[in-house]
């Protein structure tokens, strides 16, 4: 009896490692990738399992441990901490660019077409949200934004943080923020997309959002891990990916990069 | 360590813990001497806050008292800024989050005072009102402490409702506990065992200190019991 059920325990085991591959993911992936993994799922059956956060938390939960196969960062720094660190098993993978947005609820007088970032000094702006720049990339780009426009010593007694982008998100479309400087993948999404309007931050104002992903040297299945990252690059994904405002950089964007 | 969430901390866990006194002794007052029989709603809605996630009164907080509810434009046009991201806004939310943690305890003792001394001032014509002043609550002495500081040291050490509610603003929302929580995340993780120190020895201060008074009570005997034993 004692056997059997070890070897039940056995089988249950090889099952679930075979079967699924758990990836960790930047908040601005939160939309996007439950559909991507599900395309991956429909043509391959290869189950993929995904807890989203910020980057900066994600990287300290893999550095201590964390049983993740894949990472998916909204920025390129995380994922060379952990490959400086040897927690990576072969190379950095880029699949898009990540785009930084100003986002105001529908119902708001604000016109942002015209004022663009501007719109910030506006009075009735009582809170700005942002993610929280020590541990979220879209964090420091929106500081780094605020910065370029000359305004951050203006805005910054009235920003809150989000604990991640998602958050952050939240905080202006639940209309407890005015407007928020967010993902634009978030923007982009069902849940958001008819509540609000968003006024796209040029490229040059903040540091380039590479979403960048690796596999972990912890994991037991980085060759599975590995050829969900090379579906990330097929035409079907990239669509996708193209739905919610992730573009692959031009070569400018790129700065060198290696984007093969 | 940060000793401006500190200071913020303390001072949010001072202020809700004395608002549940005025807050929690007329409820006590009611759950003691009441004989309503749907009391037990009543009870288990107090109750609530101790096994509701606290992400459902950060939630309540957000979204039922945001701009978007009749509540939270009152609340808006009153003082013309929403609940969130304000430290009235950690008030409320604490409010409800440690008010078992008064109520019980003053319930609790209450309910323990020797109902024969009730009876002898009322035949001395003495208003319930009057008996309760001048009997019950010097006799309860022991129960509202108790409240007082277990409400003190919940609100101190909490985490989710501020995490939803807060935006971790600096000297206005960032909590100690949220503090220890972005050291954690940053790997700083020398800065966070001290701060996280602080908080373990003064929790653990505040209880001794109740435990103690409930094994050394006034007369001996236990003050009060509690959801907390």
């Amino acid at each position: 009896m004692r056997q059997l059920l070890a070897l039940l325990l056995v089988f249950a085991g090889a099952l679930a490692t075979a079967q699924e591959i758990t990836a960790a993911a930047a908040a601005d992936m939160s939309a996007a990738l439950p559909e991507l993994a599900a395309a991956y799922t429909k043509k391959t059956g290869q189950t993929v399992k995904l807890s989203f956060g910020s980057s900066g938390n994600l990287t300290n939960q893999i550095r201590n441990g964390a049983p993740f196969d894949v990472f998916f960062s909204a920025d390129e720094e995380y994922p060379q901490q952990l490959i400086a660190e040897g927690l990576v098993s072969g190379a950095l993978y880029r699949y898009s660019v990540g785009r930084l947005v100003l986002w105001v609820p529908h119902d708001s007088p604000l016109d942002l077409s015209k004022l663009g970032m501007k719109t910030l000094l506006d009075p009735s702006v009582k809170k700005v949200s942002i993610a929280n720049p020590t541990t979220a990339p879209y964090g420091r780009a929106a500081t780094e934004a605020l910065r370029h426009f000359g305004i951050y010593d203006q805005v910054s007694s009235r920003l809150v943080l989000g604990e991640n982008v998602s958050q952050a998100a939240q905080f202006v479309e639940s209309g407890n923020a005015q407007a928020g400087l967010i993902a634009l993948s978030h923007a982009l999404a069902p849940a958001m997309k008819d509540k609000g309007r968003y006024w796209t931050v040029p490229f040059d104002a903040y540091p380039i959002l590479n979403q960048a992903a690796v596999v972990l040297s912890r994991s037991k299945q980085g060759d599975a891990a590995r050829r969900f990252l090379d579906f990330l690059r097929t035409p079907e994904a990239t669509s996708l990916l193209a739905s919610y405002g992730f573009s692959l950089p031009t070569e400018k964007q790129a700065n060198g990069a290696s984007w093969k | 360590m940060n000793w401006e969430a500190f200071w913020l901390t303390v001072r949010l866990a001072a202020i809700v813990s004395t608002l549940l006194i005025a807050i929690g002794i007329p409820i006590a007052y009611w759950l003691t001497y009441s004989r309503w029989r749907w009391k037990f709603l009543v009870e288990a809605a107090v109750a609530l806050p101790i096994v509701l996630p606290p992400t459902v009164l950060g939630f309540y907080v957000l979204v039922a008292l945001g701009t978007r509810s009749p509540l939270g434009r009152w609340w808006e046009s009153l003082t013309g800024h929403t609940l969130a991201f304000t430290f009235e806004g950690l008030v409320v939310g604490s409010l409800l989050y440690s008010l078992p943690f008064a109520v019980q305890p003053f319930a609790a003792s209450f309910g323990a005072v020797d109902s024969s001394l009730l009876r002898a001032s009322a035949s001395l014509g003495h208003s319930p009102m009057h008996t309760f002043r001048r009997i019950v609550l010097p006799l309860s002495k022991a129960g509202l402490v108790t409240g007082f500081a277990l409400s003190f040291a919940h609100t101190l050490g909490e985490f989710g409702v501020v995490l939803m509610v807060g935006g971790n603003i600096p000297g206005v929302t960032r909590t100690i506990s949220i503090d220890i929580y972005d050291q954690v995340q940053t790997a700083n993780y020398s800065s966070a065992n001290q701060t996280a120190l602080v908080l373990l020895i003064i929790s653990f201060v505040v209880l001794s200190t109740v435990y103690w008074l409930n094994r050394y009570g006034s007369n001996g005997r236990p003050w009060v019991a509690g959801p907390w034993k």
